[in-house]
């Protein structure tokens, strides 16, 4: 990510979009302001403050959101217990407060790090967060990893080919990528690869007996192949891989076909840049021409928006664990979020939305420390 | 509205195509037709009703292999899957204009008075918008649907739930979408001679503006369309969309079929999914066609020589100056003169 920024700041501008635009505003803005700060420090400064309300924003509207629908214990227990007991485990739980103070007591409570505890199977909600979490995350590094080892070179491949057979196969891939939602694939691989042939396993994370044993190890992180590797045992390292196949393919062709499509585009734009003509006209050719001249400048956008897949990628990610039963976040959500158990459903939103909020302001900060233009 | 845009733009796009993009266009307008044919006809090409267990009082039985009766098999549920297939487009189609049509007007005019006026109404918006566009929009449309059907399952309830939460992902877009545009158009100078000669803010906004900054709408339409049908199917995957005996639905008959797939039972998952990818992929292509035919870096021309008119005719042709577009590039005239 750091070590193309000199050349990319220059080579952004290079390409001609637009070129004028910002400079002479910017100039001006420079000599009013009575202290001027690097712009740059400003601007992310600010974009570091409007975090914190872009998460706020999103456990308030999750906050009523999910208490518009009924309690948990309401849900649970409407028909088998009288009212005056419902009344009773209600109050027990502070369901019967008024909606503002439970309201500034869970900011109160998730500004101190505690996200309380389920209200369904009664966890520590950080526990439910660090387990699943896990998970999640090593499903979203094997789809990344699937996405970018698919994505970038065909990409290039298109746009090198560019309007001839190979780029016309390959773009229908990409729109068949995007069009054909993770679950289908997922069960059309789970079809073909796990029950057709019998290659790979149906679902989960790993076998039962290589679970409880990566669950017994002393310090376990969750990801299991660390774990597996870390215990040196060989075969749950095969065994967690066999497992990780399928569901890395199904979330990260998905991936796959955003990438392959950004690849292309900026590659072609960066192709009819001046100074790769300029490359072209010294005599570079080929593939060198597109590795070592046009291919820095035009991943420079590549990078960023894939930083803004990240929300996709732990949509689809929900999808996924669903089905290959991939017990994370995603999964778990969905059956707290049929409980509605408040609690687990807004640490798992909350979490959610400051891993988005956060990568947003690093793609953001990477962007104006590339390229100048990009300010407020 | 979509179609009303689409019919104007596909004729004209469809002239000044080549090749494979001619090629992906007429595919992506053969799938969305058939798309709109099988919804029109699902009561007259589907064998039976989308909720119908029995015929003359024999049930269809559960997870009966494709044969006479039932060309595509059943499901689980004992219902029939070409039909219920069928039927869905039904759903899909109601869902995508029903989604457009909430979240285009807002989304657009939110954006406009957001780029024309800025300030701080303009910063509380962005902001507001960039938290919504940021977050995984299935689990804001999930979180939407719990609360706008509240569990109940009727068709039309069922349908404004997944209708309303699948908008409610699209309006930041519009919103951004449009808000960009207005922030470059108006720093047109014709805006600029509009305000000189004493013209009104609204008149301005709505005439100068507003106009000259939809033209990137159509594709995102598509788009979107598409996305939300791709929602819709997510939100019925995870159990949170319309019941089956309120309407047929792809993503719920998929969710049914997971356990299916594992034992082997195939005929569940592939027709309802199947269906899904060509819905998608019709309207999918039918955008990005558009898209790369109206953006001049990314089309090739017909002929090396075509007629480029001379830009300076724009305003005649167009009329006032205003209305002209803002930033028409002289290759993408021949398409547009013709």
């Amino acid at each position: 990510m750091t070590l193309a920024q000199p050349l990319g700041g220059r080579a952004a501008e290079d390409d001609g979009n637009d070129p004028e635009r910002g400079r002479p505003r910017r100039a001006a803005l420079r000599g009013r302001l009575p202290l001027p700060r690097s712009p740059l420090v400003r601007y992310l400064a600010v974009r570091l403050l409007l975090v914190l309300p872009t998460v706020l924003l999103l456990l308030t509207a999750v906050f009523f959101l999910m208490r518009a629908t009924g309690d948990p214990i309401t849900t649970a227990f409407a028909d088998r217990l009288t009212p005056a007991q419902l009344q009773e485990k209600l109050h027990a739980a502070g369901y019967d407060r008024p909606l503002l103070t439970q309201y500034f007591d869970y900011l109160r409570q998730t500004a101190t790090g505690d996200f309380g505890r389920t209200a369904t199977d009664n966890r520590a909600v950080s526990e439910v967060l660090r387990t699943y979490g896990a998970a999640t995350l090593e499903l979203a590094c094997w789809a990344l990893l699937v996405a970018v080892a698919v994505g970038v070179p065909l990409g290039a491949l298109a746009a090198r080919f560019r309007d001839r057979a190979p780029d016309a196969v390959l773009r229908l891939a990409a729109v068949l990528a995007y069009a054909t939602p993770v679950f289908f694939v997922g069960l059309l691989l789970k079809l073909v690869l796990a029950v057709g042939l019998g290659w790979l396993p149906v679902s989960g994370r790993a076998s039962i007996d290589v679970e409880l044993r990566l669950q017994d190890l002393s310090d376990p992180t969750g990801l299991y192949l660390l774990d597996a590797v870390r215990s040196g045992d060989g075969p749950a390292v095969a065994d967690v891989l066999r497992h990780a196949v399928l569901p890395a393919l199904a979330l990260g062709l998905l991936l796959a076909g955003v990438l392959l499509r950004l690849v292309r585009t900026h590659l072609i734009s960066t192709l009819e840049a001046e100074y790769v003509e300029a490359a072209r006209s010294r005599g570079v050719g080929g593939l060198r021409l597109v590795t070592r001249h046009a291919a820095r400048p035009a991943l420079i956008p590549v990078v960023t928006v894939l930083g803004l897949q990240v929300a996709g990628l732990l949509g689809g990610a929900v999808l996924t664990e669903t089905t290959f039963e991939w017990k994370g976040l995603g999964y778990e959500l969905a059956h707290y979020l049929t409980a509605r158990d408040f609690a687990a459903v807004q640490g798992i939103v909350a979490l959610f939305a400051v891993v988005v909020a956060v990568v947003n302001f690093l793609v953001d900060a990477l962007a104006a420390l590339i390229d100048p233009r990009v300010r407020y | 509205m979509r179609t009303a845009l689409t019919t104007r733009l596909v004729p004209k796009r469809l002239r000044g195509s080549v090749g494979l993009q001619r090629a992906m266009l007429l595919a992506g307008v053969a799938l969305t037709a058939l798309l709109l044919l099988a919804a029109l006809a699902a009561p007259w090409l589907a064998p039976w009703g989308h909720a119908q267990l029995q015929d003359g009082g024999a049930l269809f039985g559960s997870q009966r292999p494709p044969g006479a009766g039932h060309p595509l098999g059943t499901t689980v549920g004992g219902y029939d899957v070409l039909a219920r297939t069928l039927w869905a487009t039904r759903t899909a189609v109601a869902v995508i204009g029903l989604s457009l049509l909430i979240s285009v007007l807002p989304g657009t005019l939110l954006g406009l008075a957001s780029g024309y006026l800025g300030g701080w109404p303009d910063r509380l918006l962005v902001g507001v918008a960039d938290a919504l566009y940021s977050f995984p929009s299935l689990l804001l449309a999930i979180v939407l649907s719990i609360v706008i059907s509240g569990g109940q399952s009727s068709l039309g309830g069922g349908l404004t739930a997944a209708a309303c939460s699948v908008a409610m992902v699209f309006v930041p877009q519009y919103f951004r979408v449009v808000r960009a545009e207005v922030l470059r158009v108006k720093a047109e100078p014709f805006v600029e001679a509009a305000r000189v000669i004493g013209t009104g803010h609204l008149r301005i906004m709505f005439r100068h503006v507003l106009r000259n900054s939809v033209r990137g709408l159509p594709l995102i339409l598509t788009l979107n369309a598409a996305e939300s049908v791709l929602t819709l199917a997510g939100l019925g995957f995870l159990g949170f969309g319309i019941e089956p005996n309120a309407a047929a639905e792809w993503g719920y008959d998929l969710n049914r079929s997971v356990p299916d797939v594992t034992s082997g039972i195939w005929w569940t998952a592939l027709a309802p999914g199947s269906a899904m990818v060509l819905t998608v992929l019709g309207v999918t292509l039918l955008g990005e066609s558009l898209n790369d035919l109206a953006d001049p870096r990314l089309r090739r021309r017909r002929a090396p020589a075509a007629t480029i008119e001379v830009p300076a005719e724009k305003p005649a042709t167009t009329g006032t100056p205003a209305e002209a577009p803002a930033e028409t590039p002289a290759e993408e005239e021949p398409t547009h003169a013709r």
